[in-house]
């Protein structure tokens, strides 16, 4: 600090609390927390007893809100049980299950969110994701169930094709804006049919269909080419989990330690100053849209050796593409945002199947669930105001580019 | 309308920008708000226009307390603002730009046409030559000025308050800005003035509050000197003109032979340009905003698409090299639009100050960015360039204007340079902020580098250089000594050569 007397240092725990109170976290706790509250409501309201003590509330009120605590309160331990510890099993092993299996899912789900958080973070929307993980998932598989290699090196072969695949894909879209301009969103889009037929033509010739089989599906997968669980049979978690957290960490150092990472935040932010600055915007462009597929495309690797490890269909993205961008709109583009979303979103998927066994509760409530964190992700004014939040303290913006757009 | 500000108070963290201060403007008067940069003007401003809410005072008008939500608020209740930073959408033309916020519609049709007649209309009267349909992101900061200005007198506002609406205004515009200023204070318009540039405060000014590390501390008089007014600005006495040696050419570093450029639609912007520029040497380019300049130095430094004609500097063929190696070469490059060209408004200062060095040492080793160094260096030129500032970590887009150009100052002065290139490099600094970048630039002269500095302001061009080149239409009229006289090189600005002028080649 020079030469204004008038600021004193601000302690750190008081600039922390201020950055909590009126930045993303807050806003993103709240986020969740908010459409818990709402998908409680639609759960109690869809509850048959609920509905029938409703006919009677003003005779016996107790009735209603005792059935509409039970419902609620059922179907949230329910999905606590299913998605972080299931309390009800008798030991350890089976109560952590349920974890595992959140983070399982929550595998893939970090994995192309980073993709895209990296693409975000450098300006440009790969919502390609589709395309990249299927291309990925049919380049990693194919090494999986085709090529007899020994084991080790038939894995490390499968996931470098796997993510070679992705990267391809995503690199011809950066290509292609680069050197024409055409916009990333439509490209990716019609990467993303591409890539389906693609694979569902493949799928009806021999390359990839199973010999014998009339089906449009791959052979299983060679136990050799498989993401094998890191703690044994008994606690099941795959090594894909270990890979996102290293690609957690790579991406966390490639933007805020990184000379390649500043170019492409620089970029992001104001490209008209990056290029003053010497940076080739173009360039920047392509390896951020490589970078982004080559994440997506590890996502592709989890769902056929990971997850779907029998052989795959054209299915086998199971919309993981698109999930993404919900897990990277909640992560706020940040590495380690992007994993607590991923593991967030992990829990709601694992916990709803049980939420649907045990209480009877549709697991489209989930779906709702991730619809409206998101919806309030997209519109903090609104959070902030049903929270009375103070406003981040920005300068009023000068006219710049696409930002004047988003504020208006 | 009688404005009355009451102990407004905003502070922003731990800063306090603006500390009870009161003001108060009569109708039918000008006020002038003056202070070094960071002072916390334009932050009092945006309370008034409801951008800011202020943490404790009262805003009155004509004696009745009002509650700005937003700047919708304070433009109903008659006030008017022409800001620092453009709140323009590049996105849209001027006469759109114009109509936002109180658009009128016809048959639910917006109504274009009578928006386009406005901004005729009000060019015509202030001598403004703005073209309606034009998209603002095609249209160099001096004119987006104006549209700025434009618009905030379309509205027939009350009160006015322009922040620095002259840091890129030609002389002449600016005479015809106070001449309009005038006009609307004998209609009775409550005008509040903030300005750098204190020639423009002695003459319209009718009453003067000078700000001080967010605090009033003190009136002054109109008739007051140059340098009492600086003095109570900065709490010191200020230097106003630079001290220079003669200049010690060591011979020719820059040469421009012959030098066109086209722009986007085609139309010649460069016109066949030719000069020299030596070692050890400052040629400053003067001429109106738009007449090519912006151009020139963009050929330069290679952004320019269309570029005919050869550009050497040191024997080396600039024109054959990519940005990335030109600025590696040791070019400088100060741009004229720093929001846009020179700075990422979301990087901390510390990111700013190694945004053109992300290659290489001593910023980046092996791919990594070097922290630790880059956080010292990022305090010393803080230091060094007195960047007013709670610390490193600040995002420069929370800088007031003046500091983030000295953002920008600092990183193209602390390196190694072949040639120096700055375009209104002291735009919006307050007077003791220009004392020193003039310092520093004929220090970078005085160190045998080839300087080029492009200004509009007369004073800056007269008191930096060693050669006069003036440009106009594309063209470079002709290139005087330093110490032509001022109504030549206006005549010169105008396009034509007076008699006996002799040009320097
Ligand atoms: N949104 C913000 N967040 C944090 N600090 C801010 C913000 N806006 C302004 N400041 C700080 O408040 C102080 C006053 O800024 P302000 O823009 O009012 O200065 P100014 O007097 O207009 O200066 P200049 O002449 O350079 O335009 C500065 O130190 C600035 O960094
Ligand atoms: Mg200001």
């Amino acid at each position: 600090m020079t030469g204004s007397e008038n600021t004193a240092p601000e302690s750190r725990s008081a600039r922390v609390l201020r950055e909590i109170a009126s930045g993303g976290v807050a806003l993103t706790v709240l986020s969740v927390i908010l459409a818990f509250v709402i998908g409680g409501i639609l759960i109690a309201a869809t509850d048959p007893t609920v509905q029938q003590t409703a006919g009677y509330f003003f005779a016996r009120p107790t009735d209603m809100l005792s059935a509409v605590w039970q419902s609620v309160s059922g179907a949230y331990a329910s999905l606590f049980r299913g998605g972080v510890y299931d309390f009800t099993a008798p030991d350890f092993q089976g109560g952590i299950v349920s974890l595992l299996s959140s983070l399982n899912y929550a595998t893939p789900l970090i994995a192309a969110g980073l993709g895209i958080a990296i693409g975000f973070r450098t300006g440009v929307f790969n919502i390609g994701g589709q395309g990249q993980m299927l291309i990925g998932a049919t380049a990693a598989g194919w090494v999986g169930f085709a090529l007899p290699l020994p084991a080790g090196i038939h894995l490390i072969v499968a996931i470098i094709a796997g993510l070679l695949g992705g990267m391809v894909w995503a690199g011809i879209v950066g290509l292609l804006k680069a050197r024409t301009g055409a916009h990333e969103v439509i490209v990716t889009i019609m990467m993303n049919y591409i890539a389906l037929y693609l694979l569902q033509f493949l799928l009806h010739t021999p390359v990839l269909r199973a010999p014998g089989s009339q089906n449009p599906q791959t052979p299983a997968e060679k136990p050799t080419a498989l993401l094998f669980s890191v703690f044994g049979p008994n606690y099941d978690l795959s090594f894909g989990f270990v890979l996102v957290v290293a690609a957690t960490i790579g991406c966390w150092w490639l933007l805020s330690r990184s000379s390649l990472g500043f170019k492409l935040r620089a970029v992001g932010e104001n490209p008209r100053a990056a290029r003053v600055a010497g940076i080739n915007v173009n360039r920047t462009i392509v390896y951020a849209m490589a970078l982004s597929g080559l994440l997506v495309g590890l996502a592709g690797v989890y769902q056929v050796l990971g997850q779907n490890t029998t052989g795959f269909g054209s299915d086998i993205d199971a919309g993981i593409g698109f999930n993404a961008i919900t897990v990277t709109l909640l992560g706020r583009s940040r590495p380690w945002g992007v994993f607590a979303a991923g593991i967030v979103f992990g829990i709601l998927q694992a916990g709803s199947n049980t939420m649907q066994v045990a209480q009877g509760v549709d697991i489209d409530i989930v779906t709702v669930i991730q619809s409206i964190i998101v919806l309030f992700i997209a519109a903090p004014p609104l959070v902030r105001a049903i929270f009375r939040l103070p406003a981040p303290g920005s300068r009023p913006r000068a006219a710049r580019s696409k930002k004047v757009a988003e504020a208006k | 309308m009688k404005l009355e500000l009451q102990g407004i108070t905003k502070t922003f963290g731990a800063l306090v920008a603006n500390d009870h201060i009161d003001l108060e403007v009569e109708p039918g008067e000008i006020h002038c708000l003056l202070g070094e940069n960071g002072a916390g003007k334009s932050t009092l401003m945006n309370i008034l226009y409801g951008l800011y809410q202020a943490d404790g005072g009262t805003i009155l008008l004509d004696g009745t307390a009002q509650h700005f939500a937003g700047p919708g608020d304070a433009m109903r209740a008659g006030i008017g603002m022409v800001h620092q930073h453009f709140m323009l959408i590049p996105v849209f033309t001027v006469a759109e730009n114009v109509m936002l916020g109180h658009e009128q519609a016809k048959l639910g049709f917006l109504d274009l046409p009578a928006a386009r007649a406005k901004v005729r209309e009000i060019s015509a009267r202030f001598g403004f030559d703005v073209d309606p349909d034009a998209l603002v992101e095609d249209l160099p900061v001096g004119v987006q000025q104006r549209v700025e200005i434009i618009k905030a007198l379309s509205r027939n506002a009350q009160v006015l308050v322009f922040d620095e609406p002259t840091a890129v205004l030609t002389p002449q515009e600016t005479d015809e800005l106070m001449a309009i200023m005038r006009q609307l204070k004998e209609a009775g318009t409550a005008i509040v003035f903030i300005t750098h540039k204190l020639r423009e405060v002695r003459e319209v000014a009718d009453r003067i509050t000078v700000i001080r590390l967010g605090k009033v501390v003190g009136e002054a008089s109109p008739t007051a000197t140059n340098s009492e007014l600086a003095s109570l600005m900065v709490g010191r006495s200020v230097e106003l003109t630079v001290e220079k040696s003669g200049s010690v050419s060591g011979g020719h570093a820059l040469t421009v032979d012959h030098v066109t450029v086209i722009d986007a639609r085609g139309q010649v912007v460069v016109d066949d340009v030719s000069f020299e520029v030596q070692a050890g040497e400052i040629l400053a380019i003067a001429g109106v905003q738009g007449n090519g300049q912006t151009e020139l130095t963009e050929a330069i430094l290679g952004l320019e698409e269309h570029v005919t004609g050869g550009i050497h500097l040191d024997g080396l063929d600039l024109r054959q090299l990519s940005m990335r190696k030109i600025l590696d070469a040791g070019v400088g490059f100060v741009p004229e639009d720093r929001q846009e060209d020179a700075l990422v408004p979301e990087f901390t200062i510390a990111e700013n100050l190694m945004l053109d060095r992300s290659d290489g040492e001593p910023f980046v080793k092996r791919g990594t960015l070097q922290l630790g160094y880059l956080r010292s260096f990022a305090a010393d030129k803080v230091k060094e360039f007195d960047v007013r500032t709670q610390g490193i970590d600040t995002l420069v887009g929370r800088l007031s204007g003046g500091n983030q150009q000295k953002v920008v100052l600092a990183r193209e002065l602390s390196r190694e340079l072949r040639l120096f290139v700055a375009a209104q490099p002291t735009r919006g600094l307050d007077v003791g902020s220009i004392e020193f970048v003039h310092e520093r630039i004929v220090a970078t002269r005085d160190a045998g580098v080839p300087v080029i500095v492009i200004s509009t302001e007369l004073d800056e061009v007269v008191a930096l250089a060693d050669r006069i080149a003036v440009m106009y239409r594309g063209r470079i009229v002709g290139i005087v000594p330093g110490d032509t006289p001022r109504d030549v090189l206006g005549l010169m600005m105008a396009g034509e050569v007076p008699h006996g002028t002799e040009v320097a080649a």
